[in-house]
């Protein structure tokens, strides 16, 4: 049954604005829509101009990421009723923090994806795969690392963490989970490289342990518990 | 603002608490230093430090510590012990039960004299 929401976005068009400003809007929508269908139905119906990404809409593509009622999560999985929206209750809706505002809820993801880059996220091996099949793994093997494959990339996590806001240089906890994957993988060559790169001073041990990037990654992955492993893989392994 | 939950409230009490105790560290290095400049002067402001006001303020001070300690305990255990880190709320819930434990009681030990004579 279709209820009137309200919903306070946070605007910023760099062309017009000299600050970014709420606005607030009041949507129908069902308690089973997902909050990228209330932005919808604004952008489509009442404002052109909401400037926001999504791709996907089902929870597989990293692009919606945002922070709803001041927590990072993916616009296309969350519920108005998860929300309390149709309760009555004010929905907020941001950009992301620790990142550049370009335009509403679309920030500057380039710094993340270089930080990204720079733990080289790829299988790094110096021997020729056997001619005849692919690199043999246990099932065990493949466990291990079974739960950092699951990242796609959205940013909510970084976007979460008091460290990553303050430092510009960190290199995050998103990136620390895409070299944690390569890290454990028994087919990989590339650990110490990796591990050097994040012993430096931008690297893991800028991690205080908040949690926020466990509690805002969509894809549940354990974030600090990765970031631990790789802290340990260091301090155990010298 | 970010809504965060235990542990970005548990990390900036012990940012907080941390830099709390240093600039302690720094006034407790000044007021000793008056002793070089004679016993009286050292003695008054030992007797300011008597007044009721600043035995809050001690309580307050063994709290900062309390909290900096059990949590930083806390902290350590997640860095060196694999499980910590899937035992995160209990650790939270055991570290915020400890401190109490031990700062209420500390309270009533460090207060009753001064209020309660
Ligand atoms: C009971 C003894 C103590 C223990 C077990 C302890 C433990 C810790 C730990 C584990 C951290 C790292 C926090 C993190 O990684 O997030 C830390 C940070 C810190 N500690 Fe202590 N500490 C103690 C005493 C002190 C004292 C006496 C001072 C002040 C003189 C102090 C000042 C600080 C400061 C300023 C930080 C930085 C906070 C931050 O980075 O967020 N600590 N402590
Ligand atoms: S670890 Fe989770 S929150 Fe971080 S970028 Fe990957 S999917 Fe997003
Ligand atoms: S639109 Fe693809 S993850 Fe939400």
């Amino acid at each position: 049954m279709a209820t009137q929401v309200t919903v306070k976005i946070l605007r910023y068009d760099p062309e017009k604005d000299k600050k970014a400003h709420f606005e607030t809007y009041t949507v129908e929508a069902d308690p089973l829509d997902r909050i990228l269908d209330v932005l919808n139905s604004i952008k489509w119906y009442q404002d052109g101009s909401l400037t926001y990404r999504r791709s996907c809409a089902h929870g597989v593509c990293g692009s919606d990421a945002m922070r709803i009622n001041g927590r990072n999560r993916l616009a296309c999985k969350v519920l108005v009723r998860d929300v309390g929206g149709d309760a009555g209750k004010k929905i907020q809706i941001e950009p992301m923090l620790g990142f550049r505002i370009l335009r509403d809820l679309v920030v500057d993801m380039d710094p993340f994806f270089e930080k990204y880059k720079s733990i080289k996220p790829y299988l790094i091996n110096y021997e020729d795969a056997p001619a005849s099949s692919e690199r043999y793994q246990s099932a065990e093997d493949r466990e291990i690392f079974d739960e950092t494959t699951k990242c796609i990339l959205c940013g909510a996590c970084s976007g979460s963490c008091p460290p990553y806001w303050a430092g510009p240089d960190f290199v995050g906890p998103a990136a620390i989970v895409n070299a944690h994957r390569f890290i454990f993988d028994s087919r990989d060559q590339g650990a110490a490289e990796r591990l050097s790169i994040l012993g430096e001073g931008e690297g893991v041990f800028r991690c205080r342990t908040v949690y926020n990037c466990t509690d805002a990654c969509p894809r549940n992955i354990p974030v600090t518990k990765a970031i631990e492993q790789i802290r340990r893989a260091m301090l155990y392994n010298r | 603002m970010y809504r965060g939950q235990s542990g970005m409230w548990l990390w900036i009490l012990h940012r907080l608490t941390g830099v709390g105790i240093l600039g302690f560290l720094f006034l407790h290095i000044a007021d000793t230093y008056l002793v070089g400049f004679g016993a009286d002067y050292y003695n008054e402001l030992l007797f300011l430090y008597k007044n009721p006001p600043f035995r809050v303020l001690e309580w307050v001070l063994v709290g900062a510590v309390l909290y900096h300690g059990f949590n930083g305990i806390r902290l350590i255990l997640m860095d060196f012990w694999d499980k910590a880190v899937d035992h995160h709320k209990t650790l939270v819930q055991i570290t915020v039960v400890a401190f109490f434990v031990v700062w209420l009681p500390a309270g009533f030990f460090m207060l009753k004299p001064v209020f309660f004579k």
